[in-house]
């Protein structure tokens, strides 16, 4: 497939002008890209969706009992160890295409940064407030969530957000498994030409950066005052 | 390299931007080479600042520190800090060696050939009470009193004549605490190394200096002597409160049954309480008040009667110095 | 159609009686174009995976001693490359297409970007980590900043570091598959061939586990040189 695109795109210049023209298509294709994106979206909020249900109540649980680190670290460093392509590839094989088997695909690549964050988000709160909690008479389920939920916040989202990132940009790919989204038109120079293809490139950069922005809106606004904190290492901060 | 140094302080003054008060204030005081100086005093006395200007980790704005006449400023500081042994609270061992190549940092530093260093390192580690397989392990598993003794041996290790400490003891718990200001009296015995010793504790103040100065706030001296005449004979009302109400009590602890002139052993029946010729004049009277008797009879190693100790007599030993 | 690297497959008519009913796995199949297709492939992989590691550590160790003794600098060296790592590989690998071309060149660029950001953070953050009363002890004992440096910060900071190139490392050789949109090199490409050959599953299966395997083998491998540089990392006080 690149084989072709490259024989194809030889006769296009490779300068700026490009990027003038891949506005250019942005501004006469809007409805197609907007298609696009639609799709995309419509797929990584579901694959993103079903992660955080299957993952986030899992690690939460696992770390408020301080249970199964190994396990949190060994699905990170296999999730880690999961090309996205391969990963497309093999749900290729396993579910066929279609909406649900690359959701499916996605699911299982988004969730061990979820798991994982989340796992240690709250393993890691600090003992002696959760000892306090519970001198107080706080019950087991109070204790986590008034108290180690909140405390836990930044990390899990960074876990969301480390997830929602990878999807989105594995959604992309996903576009040769019938996935649709912009990945369509990126894998496509044959119809879309240079410009088409870099004009979707900087809508899909936009979409993830947008989801990631929404996604540190989020969590300024759930995060309890006490807590906001201004330094830069937490952001992107995934666990090991 | 001499076996201590003589310390003088002469009008040494700091001040930190945007304070109108100074941290230290005209300190002027001389260490006798070989003896355990304490600085003590509250919080914000300026008792750290002090000892730090000795080694320049803090400089100094006015007046200057000589150590063998020779002024700090005269010295490279880090030339300067390799001469002198330096003792934190937090010990600030590194995590990434071995106990024996922590103790041997300065000898390294020096440029030691590699067989002194290792000598010296395991002479050192017998020294501080530990074990010589102690070398081999890793700051993360001794406990922390170890820790401090390891503190202690890397700061001895390349023989200066001067000795710097923070507070030392002061994150450890009462039973160490007290082992290790033992063995530090102890080893003092072996190896008189001039000591600036910091605490904020006035009763280890007491226990381990040949002198005391008192700093209050602001860094003033306000009184620089030995404990014995602090106690005796406090400057003012804030050194009388400082050393405590009991300072009278504080003065017997000083003193053994063994060092005073006792009445000689007779005429008292069988079952008269008695003491160890070691036993403080302290313990000795909180001994009689408790079984109200006004009497006490000393005896040595042996058991036999060395002579007797009256209730009076202490009150008169208190008031004759 | 497709070049001269890969097989032509399957004509339906060549090859053993597995390959031509697409069963799940032909052992010989691999055998017999290990040398042609899966081997070149992999060795382009390590490639691209070694620059990228090497070239993104170099830069790395700069900003986050830049960054380290520039505090005001910190947050916008983070700001840049928290950008680039939300950029889809994909996308960014197209993105610098007009640029830098269809070359091995557009490639490394964005496999660098992307080590950059864990690679800055962690040396950064091993940097930072060393406490405070060792680095005042040190100090304090009479070595120079250089020594203090060389002798306490740094060996303190290589868990951090070769943790944060186990992370790059693995990261890269799952991104460097989606090279094979751009380049035809890399084990994304046998996959790719393979997709858009009426999947055929040997090629797929077999290049998919190889580079999830180069993946596994890497991390493991670099576990290893992390334990080996911190012996005092896993002795602790007998309870």
């Amino acid at each position: 497939m690149g084989e072709e695109a490259a024989t194809g795109v030889i006769a296009d210049a490779f300068t700026w002008r490009t990027f003038g023209r891949a506005f250019r298509f942005m501004a006469d294709n809007p409805g197609l890209l907007l298609d696009k994106t639609a799709q995309q979206v419509e797929l990584s909020a579901a694959a993103i969706g079903i992660a955080i249900a299957i993952a986030l109540p899992l690690g939460v649980w696992l770390g408020h009992l301080h249970r199964g680190s190994f396990v949190a670290i060994s699905v990170s460093n296999l999730g880690r160890a999961l090309p996205s392509l391969v990963l497309i590839a093999f749900g290729i094989l396993v579910f066929g295409i279609g909406f649900w088997n690359n959701a499916a695909a996605l699911v299982v690549l988004a969730v061990p940064p979820i798991l994982t964050n989340a796992y240690f988000a709250v393993d890691q709160v600090d003992e002696s407030v959760v000892e306090a909690a519970r001198g107080m008479g706080m019950r087991r389920r109070d204790v986590l969530l008034r108290v180690e939920l909140p405390l836990a916040l930044p990390l899990v989202f960074a876990g969301i957000r480390i997830g929602t990132v990878f999807v989105v940009a594995t959604a992309t790919i996903a576009a040769i498994a019938g996935g649709g989204g912009l990945g369509d038109v990126i894998v496509n120079q044959a119809t879309y030409r240079l410009e088409g293809v870099v004009a979707a490139a900087l809508w899909v950069s936009a979409l993830a950066l947008g989801a990631a922005g929404l996604l540190a809106l989020a969590q300024r606004a759930l995060t309890p005052a006490g807590l906001r904190r201004e330094r830069g290492s937490g952001r992107t901060g995934a666990a090991l | 390299m001499s076996e201590a140094a003589e310390i003088v302080f002469d009008r040494v003054t700091k001040r930190y931007a945007g304070r109108e008060r100074a941290a230290v204030q005209s300190l002027s005081l001389t260490i006798p080479a070989g003896e355990i100086c304490i600085l003590v005093g509250p919080s914000g006395a300026g008792k750290t600042t002090a000892m730090k200007m000795v080694n320049r980790l803090v400089e100094l704005d006015e007046g200057d520190i000589t150590i063998d006449g020779v002024s700090v400023r005269d010295h490279d500081p880090a030339e300067l800090r390799r001469g002198i042994g330096y003792v934190i609270q937090q010990v600030g061992l590194f995590p990434h060696m071995t106990i024996a190549d922590n103790v041997g940092t300065v000898p390294r530093l020096l440029g030691w050939p590699r067989a002194r260093t290792r000598a010296r390192v395991e002479e050192l580690i017998e020294l501080v009470g530990l074990e010589r397989a102690d070398g081999r392990r890793y700051p993360s598993q001794l406990s922390g009193g170890q820790r401090q003794r390891v503190g202690l041996a890397r700061a001895l290790a390349a023989d200066p004549p001067l000795l710097l400490m923070d507070e030392p003891f002061g994150a450890l718990d009462p039973i160490t605490r007290e082992h290790l200001q033992n063995e530090l009296l102890r080893m003092h015995e072996e190896v008189r190394k001039t000591v600036i010793f910091v605490t904020h504790d006035v009763d280890e103040a007491i226990k381990l200096g040949d002198r005391i100065a008192i700093l209050r706030e602001g860094g003033v001296l306000a009184q620089y002597d030995t404990p014995e005449r602090i106690l005796a004979s406090p400057a003012d009302d804030f050194v009388a409160r400082f050393v405590g109400g009991d300072r009278a009590l504080k003065r017997l602890a000083l003193r053994r049954l063994a060092d005073v002139e006792l009445e000689p052993p007779d005429g008292l029946p069988r079952a008269a309480l008695t003491a160890p010729a070691p036993t403080t004049l302290r313990d000795a009277l909180s001994m009689m008040l408790g079984a109200g008797v006004d009497r006490i009879v000393v005896v040595g190693d042996d058991g036999e009667p060395l002579g007797i100790l009256s209730v009076d007599r202490v009150a008169t030993l208190l008031a004759a110095r | 159609m497709t070049d001269a690297g890969g097989p032509v497959i399957p004509n339906f008519g060549e090859g053993s009686s597995c390959v031509v009913r697409n069963r799940v796995f032909c052992v010989d199949w691999v055998r017999d174009n290990w040398h042609g297709t899966l081997e070149p492939a992999l060795l382009q992989h390590l490639k691209l995976t070694g620059i990228a590691v090497a070239i993104g550590f170099g830069i790395a160790l700069v900003t986050a001693l830049v960054a380290y003794r520039a505090r005001r600098l910190e947050g916008p060296i983070g700001l840049v490359s928290d950008f680039l790592y939300t950029i889809p590989s994909l996308a960014l690998f197209q993105l610098l297409v007009p640029l830098t071309g269809l070359t091995v060149t557009t490639v490394e660029v964005a496999l660098v970007a992307y080590t950059l950001l864990i690679l800055h953070r962690n040396t950064l953050e091993g940097l930072r980590g060393v406490p405070e009363e060792v680095r005042e002890a040190a100090r304090g004992m009479g070595m120079t900043p250089l020594q203090t440096f060389v002798r306490v910060d740094l060996p303190l900071a290589v868990p951090p570091i070769v943790a944060g190139l186990r992370i790059a490392t693995v990261s890269t050789i799952s991104i460097a598959t989606v090279a094979a949109f751009v380049i035809p090199e890399g084990l994304g490409r046998p996959i790719f061939v393979a997709l858009s050959s009426n999947l055929f599953k040997t090629e797929i299966i077999a290049a998919g586990a190889l580079a999830i395997g180069l993946a596994l083998a890497a991390d493991a491998a670099l576990l290893v040189v992390q334990r080996a540089l911190t012996p005092w990392a896993r002795k602790r006080r007998p309870a």
